[in-house]
């Protein structure tokens, strides 16, 4: 039996907006199981962003239990949040949230920076190595505005492998791309799903989460899917098959 | 986080703007080369006033006789006669604070060479005279100690008595006047001295000896005055104090008896001048801490602009586990490095100033070091003070909301 890296279990999330409570989560529960490859799909409004922010740790839930590899999120601090986020989410934005003139390597340092137990010598080693599983050794030092798209996404996607996290939190990771670099981007998260790691990845688009392993659909605030997707797409095949335009040779 | 990250975080945030961080430090540069350049030419001018106070003879120390009482009527001090040549002698020999003393006394009367005359006052002092008035000879030479003992008919004129009785172009080294009917050899003439600050001519006055003035003019063994030196300026209050308790023993006064002497210095004069010179340093001081203040306020628009600027940033960063107090000293470190950065340069530019203007303008200037350490210190404390509230600020974000600004 794998391990279990999220717990969620009657989840809810409250918000007041003047006298009026906006409940965005009415209380949800799900496993996620380390190796595995979730899409959340739903609508606008559906309380995917909430639950997004709460798996991320950015917010904590009015009631019900979290846990995150064995940690219980509702007890944390802010300070604690901070550092549960760095040891064991990676993020993936959708609009990549890279800093602007700078070199993509230090971009990717940038987690590890708030490690006070890595040395820079180590911190650059681990840098390389997460751009090499992207792709993009040779591009170390290209500043964002010099990288494609797609590129720029591999660049966030190896910031968040750098600090080898639990789960990879993507948000709409694809939602800026053409489908031609989604599929090539969703090669890469199914290549490190693969590898074993956690992917949790945030979505409307029916056709990404053809290529996870589950889906867990939202809306208004409830779970109303929860589907394990037994013939999963290979991305690497879907691109395979995208006729070759001439186009831009 | 460690600091060396903390610093490289801030320094790579900075690189990215370097042209805005450079124009921010600028108002810092300003402020602080201000603050060391008016410093600078306000202790120049306070030395330069200083020295020439001292060349004045500003170390000069007065000693007159105090008013008297006898037979009940109180005697100003031109009647009363209490000071002799042994107080003299007694100040030279015990006063660690004096560095010379003189005995003086004088008398007014007709001097005459030939066909001109004039009426002028004769001063009768020893060698040290001279010294204590920091009065150089424009030509001849000295007075000897065996011209004291023999009370020679030897003397100084001053340039006031060379004009008026002397035909123009007549040397009077070696000639010999009159004074008082009595035959006076020039030996030397004074360099001129000018005006007192009250409109005195010091230099209507012709120097005997004092034992010449006292055995052949006024016929007497008591002095009008005795002048001394202090030997630095500081030392002028330590040097009053000697003197009286030297002289209170050399006239065998009884405790609680009063004084018959007084002591004056010419600490008024240099209070006087010290107080104008140091009101000009505040005041211009005032000013470049206004400019510095000004160049504070700078940083903390900039943090403010550049915290609202980078919300996203903000956002990411607490996104992949910078907590709060890790992002306040990072925009903390950036005000920082920005305002001491700007007053190294700053402290290099206002020292480079102030030599620039001694050797171009001929001011007199003196960098001080308290006006450096005391800019630097400024200027880390205004990045702090007003880096901390944008930081805070910064700090204070909701990653949520951070991350989706646009």
């Amino acid at each position: 039996m794998a391990k279990i890296i999220l717990h969620i279990h009657d989840l809810k999330r409250e918000f007041r907006m003047g006298s009026e409570i906006v409940r965005a989560l009415k209380g949800i529960s799900f496993d996620v199981q380390e190796g595995e490859f979730i899409t959340i799909m739903g609508s606008s409004g559906s309380g995917k962003t909430t639950l997004l922010n709460i798996l991320g740790c950015l917010d904590k839930p009015t009631d019900g239990e979290y846990l995150l590899d064995g940690v219980n999120v509702k007890s944390l601090s802010r300070d604690e949040l901070a550092k549960l986020r760095n040891h064991k989410i990676g993020f993936v934005f959708q609009s990549y949230n890279l800093l602007a003139r700078t070199t993509a390597l230090e971009n990717v340092e940038l987690p590890l920076m708030y490690t006070p137990s890595i040395s820079s010598k180590e911190r650059k080693e681990k840098a390389i190595k997460a751009l090499e599983a992207v792709k993009l050794a040779d591009r170390m030092h290209h500043l964002p505005n010099q990288l494609s798209g797609g590129q720029q996404q591999r660049v966030a996607i190896a910031r968040a492998l750098v600090n080898e996290p639990v789960m990879i939190l993507a948000d709409e990771a694809t939602g800026n791309l053409d489908s031609k670099t989604s599929y090539e981007i969703m090669s890469l998260v199914q290549e490190l799903n693969q590898q074993g790691k956690t992917i949790v990845f945030v979505t409307h688009e029916s056709d990404i989460a053809a290529f996870s392993n589950r889906t867990i659909t939202l809306r208004d605030g409830n779970i109303i899917k929860d589907f394990l997707n037994e013939n999963k797409k290979s991305a690497k095949d879907m691109l395979a098959s995208i006729p070759v335009t001439d186009d831009f040779k | 986080m460690n600091v060396i990250n903390l610093f490289r975080i801030a320094l790579r945030a900075l690189q990215r703007n370097k042209l805005r961080a450079f124009l921010t430090m600028l108002g810092i540069i300003i402020g602080v080369a201000a603050v060391i350049a008016m410093v600078a030419i306000c202790q120049g001018s306070k030395k330069s006033i200083q020295d020439q106070l001292s060349s004045m003879g500003s170390n000069m120390i007065t000693i007159r006789p105090n008013s008297n009482v006898a037979a009940g009527a109180r005697l100003d001090f031109s009647s009363v006669q209490t000071l002799t040549i042994n107080d003299v002698t007694a100040l030279k020999k015990q006063a660690k604070f004096l560095s010379a003393v003189s005995p003086s006394i004088s008398s007014r009367s007709q001097v005459v060479n030939g066909a001109l005359n004039w009426k002028t006052t004769m001063q009768g002092v020893n060698p040290d005279y001279l010294t204590i008035r920091n009065w150089p000879l424009k030509e001849g030479i000295p007075f000897s100690e065996n011209d004291i003992t023999s009370a020679s008919k030897v003397c100084l004129l001053g340039q006031t008595i060379v004009d008026n009785v002397f035909t123009p172009g007549e040397d009077p080294l070696g000639k010999v006047i009159r004074f008082n009917n009595i035959p006076f050899k020039v030996i030397g003439v004074l360099s001129k001295k000018g005006e007192t600050a009250f409109g005195q001519d010091q230099d209507d006055i012709i120097i005997a000896l004092y034992t010449t003035v006292q055995q052949r003019i006024t016929g007497s063994i008591y002095l009008q005055n005795i002048y001394a030196s202090a030997i630095d300026e500081n030392s002028a209050t330590n040097a009053t104090d000697e003197i009286e308790k030297i002289m209170r023993a050399s006239h065998k006064l009884k405790p609680g008896e009063e004084d018959d002497f007084t002591v004056r210095t010419q600490a008024e004069l240099i209070n006087t001048f010290s107080s104008t010179s140091q009101l000009l340093t505040v005041l211009l001081t005032a000013i470049a801490a206004i400019s510095l203040v000004i160049g504070g306020i700078g940083i903390m628009n900039i943090m403010y602009v550049s915290v609202t600027e980078r919300t996203k940033e903000i956002g990411l960063r607490m996104s992949i586990g910078a907590r709060g107090k890790d992002i306040l000293l990072q925009f903390l470190v950036e005000a920082i490095l920005i305002s001491i950065t700007g007053g190294l340069i700053g402290i290099a530019l206002g020292i480079t100033t102030s030599k620039l203007i001694n050797v171009f303008l001929k001011w007199p200037t003196l960098v001080s070091q308290s006006s450096i350490t005391l800019s630097f210190l400024v200027c880390a404390i205004t990045g702090i003070f007003f880096g901390y509230y944008p930081a805070l600020k910064a700090s204070r974000l909701d990653p949520i909301e951070a991350l989706r600004y646009e």
